[in-house]
């Protein structure tokens, strides 16, 4: 079986700084795969050449058998690849569901009523505050509105980049769970974080990002219980 | 009384602001560019009203004709607009600022000339070809006045309304409530507004950015074709330079409403036609008068931008990363 995500060498720059110098990875269907690493390791940069956002150097990305780096940014939801970015970027003026709706604009199924209930089970604080401009929310309220509305698309893949970024732990909790719920209905995830010990947890595959290259990968416990990572990035010695 | 008259006399110049005024705004809006060919929109669309006109309808000045004739205003506005963002401003979408804003001005005069030389002289110097026998657009041109909306003017109270007046100000209310309407009720209004404030984040979404960028240009566009006849029904003729003078007023009215805020635009765009009125009016002595007007437009600009630079309704400009 092919795997549903296989990056393969990907090169990608900023002028004539490398940020991503020739890493390959993959995410199998139903697979939590973590891309772990420090401030500056290119885990960002990855996840928005994979969306188009950024085009790669050389290397290639193929999502359910299609090439994505020839395919323009807004038509890759369309195939089933959401993106949560880093700093959860909500549309600030706009209402929640405004938001949740704009998540779902690729669609044009009579399913989009549905979901938003659904997302609005997955975080009933967003319906409370559907009518509410989403610029006045707190970190995690963004968050939980960022993830509705990637999911608003009905993405067979979701990149999450950060979603623990700057939130308290109780909301980090809440929202790594949300990650096994997402998971345990059947959609695939690629979680990037810092935050190594929550995301290696739950994951199936982990890999370890430094400056640019893979420095380490294996299952999500291998990586847990390695020396390297330990020292790194759980602050152990 | 004479500040009631001030006051009519004021709102109809500031509606013809504002329905210019929006176009400057929405396009800053998306792609933080100030447009500086749309004044040359604006005459391009009183142009386009004369030509539909000319072509269908010379000599005809029934009431049924106005509405074809905006028409026809608007498809010309719309397609040179469309025109000049695929063909001038796409290809500079990553220059530094200064490129598009000077192709900008490059372009307001290739447009005045092409109309200036073109108009009774579509295929300039290759041939005198003249099949509707157009005009020279030299000189001012007449513009058909159209019956029921040029006709005399009505008195209430002692107060003068052009009928022109009232087609000015309905169109203001008309556009405003559609562009209401379009930007918060609909799909491709709401995906205007996504990326106005995150551009990549709506790519995300499954926009497409291109398509957005040409919708702004047809808004401004079509607002600015009507203001074109407002103000050819107004003045009685039009001319190649008309938009020069009308667009940086239009791009004050932005400035003052707070730039990239629609609603700003209209407020904008009402305050300094009010402000020229009356001070033509109500300003005594060697400054008062309107000779004196612009002085007064543009003084209002200054003053906005030294006390309130993100303008009236605009929000504090956090700088964009
Ligand atoms: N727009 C940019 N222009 C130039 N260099 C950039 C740009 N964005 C990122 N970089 C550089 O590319 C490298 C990788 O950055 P990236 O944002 O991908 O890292 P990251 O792993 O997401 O880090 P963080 O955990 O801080 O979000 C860094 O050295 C960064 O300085
Ligand atoms: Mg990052």
């Amino acid at each position: 079986m092919s795997a549903m995500l296989e990056v393969k060498d990907l090169v990608v720059s900023y002028g004539k700084i490398k940020a991503v110098k020739g890493i390959s990875f993959s995410v199998d269907e139903g697979e939590v795969v973590s891309l772990i690493g420090t401030n500056g390791a290119g885990k960002t940069t990855t996840l928005r050449t994979i969306s188009g956002l950024l085009r790669p150097v050389s290397g290639s990305i193929v999502f359910k058998g299609a090439d994505l780096t020839t395919v323009p940014a807004h038509d890759i939801v369309q195939l089933g690849l959401a993106h949560s970015p880093e700093g959860r970027r909500i549309f600030p003026k706009l209402t929640v569901e405004e938001n949740l709706l704009l998540g779902a604009f690729s669609r044009k199924d009579k399913g989009i009523r549905g979901d938003l209930e659904a997302a609005y089970d997955l975080f009933p604080i967003l319906q409370e505050r559907r009518t509410q401009p989403a610029g006045t929310f707190s970190g995690g309220e963004q968050q939980m509105l960022a993830m509705g509305r990637a999911m608003m698309s009905r993405p067979k893949m979701l990149m999450l980049d950060e979603p623990s970024m700057g939130l308290s732990p109780l909301m980090m909790k809440r929202i790594m769970t949300t990650v096994s719920t997402l998971q345990a209905q059947g959609t695939t995830i690629l979680l990037v974080e810092q935050n190594a010990q929550a995301a290696l947890k739950r994951a199936t595959k982990g890999y370890v990002l430094e400056v640019g290259r893979i420095v380490l990968s294996g299952t999500g416990r291998e990586l847990l219980e390695s020396d390297d990572v330990r020292k790194a990035y759980l602050g152990e010695d | 009384m004479e500040f009631a008259q001030q006051l009519v006399n004021g709102l109809t110049l500031g509606s013809l602001y504002a329905l210019i005024a929006v176009g400057y705004t929405v396009v800053y809006g998306i792609i933080q560019l100030i447009n500086f060919a749309h004044g040359e929109i604006f005459m391009i669309g009183a142009f386009g009203a004369l030509s539909t006109w000319l072509v269908f309808f010379n000599g005809n000045t029934s009431v049924w004709v106005l509405p074809i004739m905006i028409i026809g205003a608007i498809a010309s506005s719309v397609i040179v607009a469309v025109l000049m963002e695929r063909v001038a401003y796409r290809p500079l979408r990553s220059a530094p600022r200064l490129a598009p804003l000077i192709t900008a001005i490059g372009i307001s005069v290739f447009l005045q000339e092409l109309v200036r030389l073109g108009y009774n002289n579509p295929l300039l110097f290759l041939s005198t070809w003249n099949p509707f026998d157009f005009p020279s657009a030299k000189q001012k041109v007449p513009f058909p006045q159209i019956d029921v909306v040029t006709g005399a003017a009505f008195n209430v109270g002692g107060v003068v309304i052009q009928r022109s007046t009232i087609f000015t100000i309905g169109a203001l209310i008309i556009c405003a409530a559609g562009l209401f309407y379009f930007v918060s009720r609909t799909r491709t209004g709401r995906a205007m507004q996504a990326v106005s404030q995150d551009p990549d984040t709506a790519r995300l979404m499954g926009i497409n950015v291109d398509r957005i960028i040409i919708v702004a240009f047809v808004i401004g566009a079509t607002l600015a074709a009507v203001a074109g006849v407002a103000q050819g029904l107004q003045i009685t003729n039009i001319n190649f330079k008309m938009g020069f003078l009308a667009g940086l007023k239009a791009f004050t009215a932005a400035v003052l409403g707070g730039i990239g805020n629609v609603w700003g635009a209209v407020l904008g765009g009402l305050t300094l036609g009010l402000v020229e009125s009356m001070a033509v009016q109500f300003i005594p002595g060697t400054f008062g008068g309107s000779p004196w007007k612009d002085v007064w437009a543009f003084a209002i600009l200054i003053l906005v931008l030294v006390f309130r630079p993100q303008g009236l309704l605009g929000a504090k400009v956090v700088d964009r990363a």
